[in-house]
């Protein structure tokens, strides 16, 4: 059998187009975009569909509408992207599927690159969907395969829920074979009442959906990815990733403990835990975020009258924030074990510098920042952010963002605030994929509840954070055909907005006027910073500081924060990575930074 | 068996690259391997750390306390940020090259170099500091800095992929139009560490 080196993200991918996957939506969002550029890059070869939706809402709905007629289907987000999708989610549960199903959601403890840890086995137990919980990249594509057989059993959706580090660790995968794609039945929408949600269906289906949990739990009975490693009377349960690092943890204490693995969190298989009660004297439950093994369990072990003591979150041994390391896990293991937890390894490191992400050398969101923080001196004003590689503009020595909350809330956090303080400058940022993800809804109610405040549209080509993908306001669609580009600034002009500017922030002395003028004007004003990110186009320039006349002010550096930028034996140098793009030279003020005359990079 | 590599850097240093070069090689060499990347934000310039992990039997992507053999670190204060990591007896790899985080000139931090190029070298035993940026520019681009730390890599002695494993797992690994660029990187990273101990004898 071959093996390659995959991605959790990739053994997802991988498995989908195992199963025959025929429609893949999704939008991009850490730590789950590699599940769909994986996909999109095989789907002429393996002819299927795929897209990046223009936000998760949309893709749940495109995949669904796909699903009806029999079709294999995919859905890819991140956590807090299902939030977005939860109205439609928990509808199609209660209609539920012709063709399999997934939902790859990724969730991020830690979190790593989130506004929170939300759990999704969380949110597919309160829509009453199945939830799988893989511990490798291996399983994660065996879960994925076997996963769309289990939605057309079922009729459901049925969700797949990896976690960063399964996301985004790379493991041997045993690759199995793809099925002609050329061999795969039609498929065709039958008309019918049941697809028409409606009160009355409603309650017959929510009947059905209820009856479908015991059906699923009964499937999971039976499941591998369920299992009992038998040991002693200590009993331990891990769900997904942390059944590796219980594994670890107990091999490094020499602790030969009776392991319960769940991979199917919701609904909870119950004869392996009525087995695993049966085995045990004590047991410890570890999954990352919220209880849901847990209460589940401790449900079962009350409703079957088992006496048997369980500890995990509920009696604090086990954390619900944060994830989880073989470290942390031998200490939960101990406490639960009333044994001497384990010394810190005992060096102790000299002072090191914090090194929080920033923007990129060169990156026109800087530009863009300073133009508005030079137009608005003096004013007092309140800038609002979104979630994009400009969220980073909250860092120091920007700080240009006085708030961050979800996909869109910038422009209407913006006229929130505007309400109650009416006489303050409040101004929006938005990037160009979020203002096509929620932010035009939010646009609209500015211009029809008369908001007096300025949106400023950070469009750079690409949705950079996520790793680089087209959106709906570029020529290009995700498997790379040309399509029709959406324009920003005629969507701005059809809501009826009468202040618009286009400017390119890197001719940074004419941004800055806009940034004024925006400012000043009595309305709803709106700039569209336009240049491309610098990591998809840039321009082959260099800059340099002229020792002579640099005064080591630091001014540049003090002012922008550009990566570039530093100071070796006293003197402010620029490095390599400078991509030219001038800003440093708007603010030195002695006209010490210039440009390189070189013959190519 | 089992082995732990970790490499610690900045985003944007293409330690990414790196942990899929040395995975690689090991899945070649027949090991198992788990690995655990920094994809994400923190690419934009954070502090970076990638797991390595191969062998017979390998659980968690992750390295436990004091359990790394090597330590590959791509700039100075990263790689001690991962000290804590190593085993007593560690090695490590480390490219001398200082990146001054926005941090520091903004002043909510310090960048004590001298201090912690001491503590480095104090701490472990078996440390290769050296200047590898210098190396991948003459190499032809800064970029293929990880390259020459790969080089670098397979000479340690133990180590238990050999340089014809990394160098093939590179050719497969890299862009195309890259090849050459890194190949050379990769040799030149080699040569280094030839140098150094044949200048020990
Ligand atoms: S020109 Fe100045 S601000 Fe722009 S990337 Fe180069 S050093 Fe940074
Ligand atoms: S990736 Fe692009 S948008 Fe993101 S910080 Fe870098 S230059 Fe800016």
């Amino acid at each position: 059998m071959q093996k390659q080196l995959l991605m959790g993200n990739e053994a997802i991918a991988r498995g989908a187009v195992e199963a025959g996957v025929e429609v893949v939506t999704a939008y991009p969002g850490t730590p789950s975009s590699e599940i769909f550029s994986t996909l999109a890059k095989f789907a002429k070869q393996y002819n299927y569909q795929a897209e990046w939706s223009s936000n998760e809402k949309v893709a749940l709905e495109v995949a669904a509408g796909a699903a009806y007629t029999g079709a294999r289907c995919m859905v890819t987000m991140k956590q807090v992207g299902l939030n977005v999708a939860a109205d439609p989610l928990m509808t199609l549960a209660y209609i539920g599927v012709k063709g399999g199903m997934v939902l790859a959601v990724a969730d991020d403890p830690g979190p790593h690159s989130s506004q929170n840890e939300q759990d999704t086995r969380a949110f597919a137990k309160f829509a009453k969907l199945p939830v799988f919980d893989p511990s490798s990249p291996q399983e994660a594509k065996d879960m994925t395969k076997y996963a769309f057989g289990l939605s057309e059993e079922l009729e459901l959706p049925v969700f797949i829920r990896p976690t960063t580090r399964i996301c985004h660790g790379c493991a041997d995968v045993t690759l199995e074979t793809i099925p002609d794609p050329d061999k795969r039945p039609k498929h065709t929408f039958e008309k019918d009442p049941k697809w028409a949600i409606m009160p009355k269906l409603s309650y017959e289906k929510h009947k059905w959906l209820s009856l479908q949990q015991e059906k699923m739990r009964e499937i999971f009975n039976g499941l591998s990815f369920n299992r009992i490693e038998s040991g002693n009377e200590i009993g331990i349960v891990a769900s997904g990733l942390s059944y590796q690092y219980v594994k670890d943890a107990l091999n490094a204490l020499e602790i030969p403990a009776t392991v319960l693995k769940i991979g199917t969190p919701y609904p909870l298989p119950d004869r392996p835990v009525k087995e695993f009660f049966n085995k045990v004297n004590k047991v410890l439950i570890i999954e990352e975020q919220d209880p849901v093994v847990e209460e589940q369990m401790i449900q079962l072990a009350f409703a079957q009258g088992f006496r048997i003591s369980i500890s995990g979150k509920l009696d604090g041994i086990v954390p619900r924030e944060g994830e989880f390391n073989v470290d942390k896990v031998m200490k939960m293991i101990q406490r639960f074990l009333g044994t001497a937890e384990g010394e810190e390894t005992s060096i102790s490191l000299p002072p090191l510098p914090v090194r929080q992400p920033a923007l990129c050398a060169g990156c026109p969101h800087r530009a863009s920042f300073f133009a508005f923080k030079e137009a608005a001196k003096g004013l007092d004003a309140v800038f609002t952010g979104d979630i994009g590689c400009y969220t980073l503009g909250v860092t120091a020595p920007l700080q240009a963002l006085d708030t961050c909350l979800c996909m869109g809330a910038g422009i209407t956090m913006a006229a929130g605030l505007n309400k109650v303080e009416p006489k303050r400058s409040q101004v929006a940022f938005i990037g160009d994929s979020t203002f096509f993800h929620t932010g035009i809804p939010g646009l609209i109610n500015c211009v029809y509840n008369k908001a007096n405040i300025t949106i400023v549209v950070l469009d750079n080509d690409t949705t950079a954070m996520t790793g680089y993908q087209p959106h709906p306001g570029l020529n290009v669609n995700a498997v790379g055909e040309q399509t029709i580009g959406i324009s920003i600034p005629a969507i701005v002009k059809a809501c009826g907005v009468e202040f618009l500017e286009i400017v390119d922030p890197n001719d940074f002395e004419k941004a800055k006027k806009v940034a004024c003028a925006a400012m000043a004007y009595d309305g709803l004003a709106v700039v569209i910073m336009k240049a491309p990110c610098i990591k998809i186009k840039r321009e082959k320039k260099m800059f340099s500081v002229k020792a002579d006349l640099c005064t080591n002010c630091q001014i540049c550096i003090k002012k922008l924060g550009c990566p570039s930028l530093f100071v070796s034996n006293g003197k402010v140098q620029v490095d390599e990575t400078c991509t030219g793009c001038g800003l440093c030279t708007y603010v030195c003020p002695q006209n010490a930074i210039q440009e390189v005359v070189q013959d190519g990079i | 068996m089992e082995y732990n590599v970790m490499i610690t850097g900045v985003g944007g240093q293409g330690s990414v690259l790196a942990s899929r070069i040395v995975a690689n090689a090991a899945m070649f060499a027949g090991y198992e391997v788990r690995t655990s990347d920094t994809i994400g934000m923190a690419q934009r310039g954070g502090s970076v750390i990638s797991h390595v992990r191969f062998g017979d039997c390998i659980a968690s992507p992750l390295i436990a306390n004091g359990n790394v053999d090597i330590l590959l670190g791509f700039e100075l204060a990263e790689a001690v940020r991962g000290l804590k990591m190593l085993k007593p007896d560690g090695m490590a790899v480390v490219n001398e090259q200082v990146i001054v985080p926005p941090s520091v000139y903004a002043g909510i931090s310090e960048y004590h170099e001298a201090e912690i190029k001491d503590f480095l070298e104090a701490t472990v035993p078996h440390l290769h500091l050296f200047n590898a940026v210098q190396i991948a520019r003459q190499a032809g681009h800064w970029k293929s800095t990880n390259i020459v730390l790969i080089g670098a890599l397979s000479q340690i002695e133990d180590f238990p992929l050999n340089s014809d494993q990394l160098l093939e797992s590179i050719i497969q690994t890299v862009p195309a139009k890259m090849k050459e660029l890194n190949e050379r990187a990769f040799r030149m990273g080699i040569r280094h560490m030839e140098e150094l101990k044949n200048g020990h004898k």
